[in-house]
């Protein structure tokens, strides 16, 4: 039974999508399981035979405990613990469950991602800080098996990193990771085929997880940006450059260290709150978009921000960042200013518990506090928070640190 | 600043030391009227007197237990031994005395003692003089253990090891005393279990001690120039104390590690440090931890094979090449 949500512990399998004696190929769906968060549909990551179910539908199953048998071309059921021994002594049926489970553990584990075998008796190499960083990216392994550039093929943490950057088409079979549970397109219309690269699959599996999983909640506020504009004008004027996303990112960082209860995760049985802020920025690249974090951001001055930042997105176009520049982001913003969006509302980079959405600076009539309409310049800042850790009254104060801060930037300089 | 040899650095420590407290002096085989064995006690009898540089009978056993009981009444005894190799007869003392008098004291009694001498094959003299013992002594509970690389790191932690109040067996290497290095006029410590980082990298760690240092920082060039891997080399100077911080911080950014030490493989300082990376550095990990030590024999006395079995610079750059 594999753990196909973060809480779950035990899965009800609803119904068996195959039969004993099934002929399976990687991708079958196998059965539908219930978690504690929803139905899923559980696919193979194996080909072979279905020899055996072990559970009848309905029946709820132990994460880690044993389903099914699928035997590979060449591999024959061996009666339970007369592997070692050689032929069994009397012709004992199969034993049960708790008998055999260590023999087949490793198939039953082999649909968790980043924990998955390709072939269906080996075990993937990867090194401990690959298996590290693509867990906590979302990847699966099994779509790097053979590509493995370390010694012996092993999969290092470069090849992980690389990954979602190399737009290579999944092999044929599909061994697409991404979970189907959607209608298919309908084809026929002329069409081009254009193969998910493994970053347009992580984006996918990462963003479904979030959107569905996490129950995500919008706040948004239009805040003044008149003095923005001010500050950054007579900012510039000393010669350090720095753009009003620079002013927006400490901010969010300063902010977030005022307000802590943003700057979290949602963890099994505990709430993680961070007493640094990793600021992870969303930096579009050639086929999706790219996360790296900026760490201990709430330290930095503006120009040190402006230069990390412009750092991070030079190399994250030239695929020159490092795995661990990707790691440890604990809240995320995102700016679609400079593509005229006004104002929109993003997806939780998991496991944050919250996204900061940042439109553009626009001139629009507003009232001022003599009830006169005059031209404003304003912003709109969207928060989306996952309601397990933050809740809106906590995201509003976050908030009103945010404006504070941006409607009075030179507290930044401090 | 001055540079001086390896020996004179030592010989400037005691220099320092027996001047400013008078409860420390010197003894051993030889190391007073013929100025050491090995020339690193030069000029201390004649400025010091026989009070303070104090010639031995040979027997180790006798003179370690002596250092035990000054140490024990209040004196700084520093011990020559003119071979770590000699310290296996006088175990006794330095073990069951030396190492455990404060703990079975209940912490009334401690042994501010300093065995020392040179701890190190390489030098064709054949396997009961080439001994590196480090790993037996860092094995007991109650000593310490240091193992400087330069002349500089050999005088700061020699003070630093006069000065502590446990028995420091401070090992000492005969190819690095003539090694020339800067080291400060007048006085100055290192503390004991503080790793310093010899050259920054940013692929491997080389994680050394003694003159496995200079081993791994000649790899480490050769990595850089030829191979385009930036090394970096972390000299442990200290074994027990261990900076387990610093190790696991390089780690950390390196994420491989490659641990090159001039003692035997089996139980030696490298295992430990093999497993303490696997305990608490595993997934920073991305390729296994590897060693390159001495060759799991006694030491060769056939002169080119001797040069075989300590860790070479190439053996470390191809073993190090392996985890890429």
């Amino acid at each position: 039974m594999p753990k196909l949500s973060d809480t779950m512990t035990e899965g009800t399998l609803l119904r068996w999508c195959k039969q004993k004696g099934d002929k399976i190929e990687i991708g079958d769906l196998l059965a539908e399981v219930e978690t504690d968060k929803a139905t899923m549909e559980m696919e193979s990551f194996e080909e072979g035979i279905l020899t055996e179910l072990f559970v009848p539908a309905g029946a709820k199953v132990a994460i880690g405990a044993p389903i099914a048998l699928i035997l590979g071309k060449n591999e024959t059921a061996i009666a339970p613990g007369t592997a070692a021994q050689g032929p069994a002594k009397t012709a004992a049926p199969a034993a049960a469950a708790p008998t055999i489970s260590p023999l087949f553990t490793g198939r039953s584990r082999s649909a968790i991602p980043g924990r998955t075998a390709a072939t269906s008796s080996e075990r993937i190499k990867a090194s401990p800080l690959a298996r590290k960083i693509a867990d906590a990216r979302g990847l699966s392994l099994a779509g790097l098996t053979g590509k493995g550039t370390g010694p012996g093929g092993r999969i290092i943490a470069a090849d992980v990193v690389h990954a979602p950057l190399t737009a290579t088409a999944p092999a044929a079979g599909g061994t697409s990771s991404v979970p189907a549970i959607l209608a298919t397109p309908i084809t026929g219309n002329p069409e081009t085929q254009i193969p998910l690269s493994n970053m347009r699959q992580t984006i996918a599996r990462v963003l479904l997880a979030s959107k569905t999983q996490i129950p995500h909640f919008y706040l948004s506020i239009e805040i003044d940006a008149a003095p923005m504009v001010a500050f950054r004008k007579e900012f510039n004027t000393t010669g350090t450059k720095i753009t009003f996303n620079d002013i927006v990112l400490l901010a969010t960082a300063r902010a977030a260290m005022e307000k802590p209860k943003v700057n979290a995760a949602f963890g099994n049985g505990v709430i993680f709150q961070y007493e640094s802020v990793n600021l992870a920025v969303a930096i579009a690249v050639e086929d999706g978009l790219v996360t790296p974090v900026i760490r201990d951001a709430q330290k930095l001055s503006l120009p040190q921000i402006s230069a990390a930042v412009k750092d991070l997105a030079t190399r994250a176009r030239d695929k020159k960042l490092k795995p661990e520049e990707y790691a440890g982001g604990t809240i995320t913003v995102s700016n679609l200013g400079a593509f005229g969006i006004d104002q929109f509302c993003a997806i939780i980079n998991p496991p944050q518990a919250a996204i900061l959405a940042v439109g553009a600076i626009v001139k629009k009539p507003v009232v001022n506090e003599h009830d006169q309409i005059v031209v404003g310049q304003r912003l709109n800042l969207t928060l989306s928070g996952d309601h397990r850790v933050v809740d809106g009254a906590v995201a509003a104060e976050y908030l009103g640190a945010l404006r504070q801060l941006l409607e009075c930037p030179s507290r930044l300089l401090f | 600043m001055p540079l001086i040899t390896y020996r004179k650095a030592l010989n400037e420590a005691f220099a320092e030391e027996l001047t400013r407290d008078e409860s420390v002096f010197l003894m051993g085989e030889e190391v007073a009227e013929y100025n050491g064995a090995y020339k690193v006690t030069e000029g201390l009898w004649e400025r010091f007197g026989s009070k303070r540089v104090v010639d031995t009978p040979i027997s180790e056993a006798a003179f370690l237990g002596l250092g035990v009981g000054a140490a024990m009444m209040g004196l700084r005894p520093v011990v020559e031994l003119m071979f770590w190799s000699f310290a296996y007869v006088g175990f006794d003392q330095i073990i069951n005395n030396a190492g455990c008098v404060r703990y079975m004291s209940g912490g009334l009694i401690n042994v501010p003692m300093v065995i020392r001498g040179p701890a190190n094959g390489g030098t064709n003299v054949g396997a009961t003089h080439s001994h590196t013992p480090e790993n037996f002594l860092a094995n007991t509970p109650g000593l310490k253990v240091v193992a400087p690389a330069t002349p500089y790191d050999a005088k700061g932690l020699m003070i630093s090891s006069i000065r502590d109040n446990d028995t420091v067996c401070f090992m000492e290497n005969t190819l690095l005393y003539g090694d020339i290095g800067e080291v400060p006029e007048g006085s100055y410590t290192i503390p004991l279990g503080v790793a310093d980082i010899k050259r920054e990298g940013t692929d491997i760690s080389l994680i050394a001690h003694g003159r496995a240092v200079l081993t791994a920082l000649a790899a480490a060039e050769i990595l850089a120039t030829e191979h385009g891997i930036s090394a970096e080399v972390v000299d442990l100077r200290s074994i027990r104390p261990l900076d387990e911080e610093a190790i696991l911080n390089s780690v950390a950014k390196t994420h491989r590690a490659l641990l090159v030490d001039e003692s035997k493989p089996f139980c030696g300082i490298s295992s430990q440090i093999a497993a303490l990376i696997a305990e608490q550095a595993f997934d920073e990990l991305d390729a296994p931890v590897t060693r390159v030590t001495a060759l799991d024999a006694p030491a060769i006395y056939s002169m080119p094979l001797e040069k075989l079995q300590l860790p070479t610079p190439e053996r470390v750059v191809a073993k190090a090449l392996t985890l890429f």
